[in-house]
């Protein structure tokens, strides 16, 4: 809990609260502070909600992230030099994850771009980057118009195998047929202006539905009465890491590069535009990586959590940046920056769990398999 | 309690605050723990907490097959959730602890 409750400095901002706070108490959330919102992080226990998620269908409340249009005539062009990946391989109707970098090639955010057309982009951000990448955007923006559109949207995620005809039947027009990353403008639950993405943070199939602050609670509670099961952020965190989507703040941030970050499948470094970052991570790319972010199991007794130092033969040579007690597997897995020549899959090296090296071995990722 | 002998564990309370338990970490038996002092870790999905000791001595026993399956705190924390047995050095400090009946007053008037 920050100190902004404790004090009476009125200088220190608040936790903010999603239009979905007062279900979230009547549900018996446990609620934590997560980039300023008063979040849930679990009702019943993060076990069973993973579960939920894994077997049947989920909902997350994810109002806490923000979102910036872009528009005009410019808008594609402009976007292009903000983000690693290559919206002219978008189509209009289309979503793509992307990053935004630094001149250094440091990762602002990690954001998803949906494309209505090559004239107006509506963009998703994570909570911490509400404020940060809407500076960053419009102070960078050339020949666009860049809002901060923020306040003007609850999202909630659906999650799970059942998913996909849970919210088929609550849409008008019906969305089942919408391809991964695509989306498609709709009423939902009876509240207009919805926009229905078919994308994720779970590894299932699922949607998220950006919806009007007002029409969020009615939409909320049609999901739980039609069963589904209302999930925190602790199981969102278990069930994206077990799949190995990185989490911004945890895994990369302005001093890891996406390279760095294994996500060199959406820098485009051939685009003929270029982007912010893009000189530095062709310099990177041809002096050759020194650290990468990799996937690993302890072998050894423990769980690996964020901070805790990577080490071999003794010595700190990284650190984990996200760990848990796998779920699914029940095995204790995690991401960790170690360097190049420890990344290959099978190598050997310890986590030093509470002054203790524990052993670990890096793994392939995604730890468990991925529907989508 | 029986006579010198404690059985260590932790309150529902406690493990309604943790959330789900999936790690549980003991003392081996032979070992000494403090009074006040940590003897243990129990990890939840999110956070690491450490069992501190409420009464000094030595560890005669462990629920071994609670290390191997931590998630029987959840569904029993008082019972089957037992952690360590301890050989009490001074017994007089168990006076110092609260019944169950006293610890759920302390926790209704904080909460």
């Amino acid at each position: 809990m920050r100190a902004a409750h404790d004090t009476a400095s009125f200088a220190d901002p608040v936790a903010l609260r999603t239009p979905l706070y007062e279900a979230h108490l009547a549900a018996g959330a446990r609620i934590v502070e997560f980039a300023g919102w008063d979040m849930p992080v679990q009702y019943k226990g993060v076990l069973e909600e993973h579960a939920a998620v894994r077997e049947r269908v989920g909902i997350f409340d994810v109002s806490h992230m923000g979102e910036v249009t872009i528009d005009g005539a410019g808008a594609l062009e402009s976007a292009q030099r903000l983000v690693t990946n290559d919206l002219s391989k978008c189509a209009d109707g289309q979503a793509q994850y992307s990053v935004l970098c630094n001149e250094k090639g440091g990762v602002i955010d990690d954001i998803i771009v949906y494309r209505y057309s090559p004239s107006r982009l509506f963009i998703c951000v994570n909570a911490s980057g509400r404020e940060k990448d809407f500076t960053w955007m419009k102070d960078h923006a050339e020949g666009a118009r860049v809002e901060q559109r923020s306040d003007d949207w609850a999202q909630i995620a659906i999650q799970g195998p059942q998913a996909a005809a849970l919210v088929d039947q609550l849409c008008q027009p019906k969305v089942i047929d919408l391809a991964y990353y695509h989306f498609r403008d709709a009423t939902v639950a009876g509240v207009p202006g919805c926009i229905v993405a078919r994308t994720g943070y779970t590894g299932e199939d699922g949607f998220e539905v950006f919806v009007p602050p007002g029409g969020a609670r009615k939409l909320w509670d049609t999901l739980v009465a039609k069963g589904a099961t209302p999930c925190g952020l602790g199981a969102r965190d278990s069930l994206r890491l077990e799949v190995a989507y990185r989490l911004y703040g945890n895994d990369m941030d302005e001093d890891h590069t996406p390279l760095e970050a294994g996500l060199a499948w959406i820098v485009k470094l051939e685009k003929p535009s270029g982007f912010i970052g893009s000189d530095a991570l062709k310099q990177q790319k041809a002096q050759g990586l020194k650290r990468r972010l990799i996937g690993f199991k302890l072998t050894g007794k423990g769980i690996a959590r964020h901070g805790y130092p990577v080490l071999k033969d003794g010595q700190r040579v990284g650190e984990v940046t996200s760990g848990t007690m796998s779920p699914v597997l029940k095995e204790p897995i995690g991401l960790a920056y170690v360097p190049t020549d420890l990344s290959r899959i099978g190598t050997a090296f310890d986590v030093e769990v509470r002054g203790k090296p524990v052993a670990a071995q890096v793994v392939k990722t995604p730890f468990v398999e991925k529907i989508k | 309690m029986r006579g010198n002998t404690a059985t260590i564990g932790i309150t529902a309370f406690a493990k309604d605050q943790l959330g789900d338990v999936v790690y549980l970490e003991l003392p081996e038996v032979g070992a000494t723990v403090t009074r006040g002092q940590p003897f243990g870790v129990v990890e939840s999905t999110k956070a690491v907490s450490e069992l501190f000791a409420p009464v000094s001595g030595k560890v005669t026993k462990i629920n071994k097959s609670l290390v191997d399956a931590p998630e029987g705190i959840n569904d029993d924390p008082h019972e089957k959730g037992w952690m360590i047995e301890i050989e009490m050095s001074s017994p007089a400090d168990a006076n110092e602890l609260l019944s169950a009946k006293q610890y759920e007053e302390l926790l209704a008037a904080e909460h």
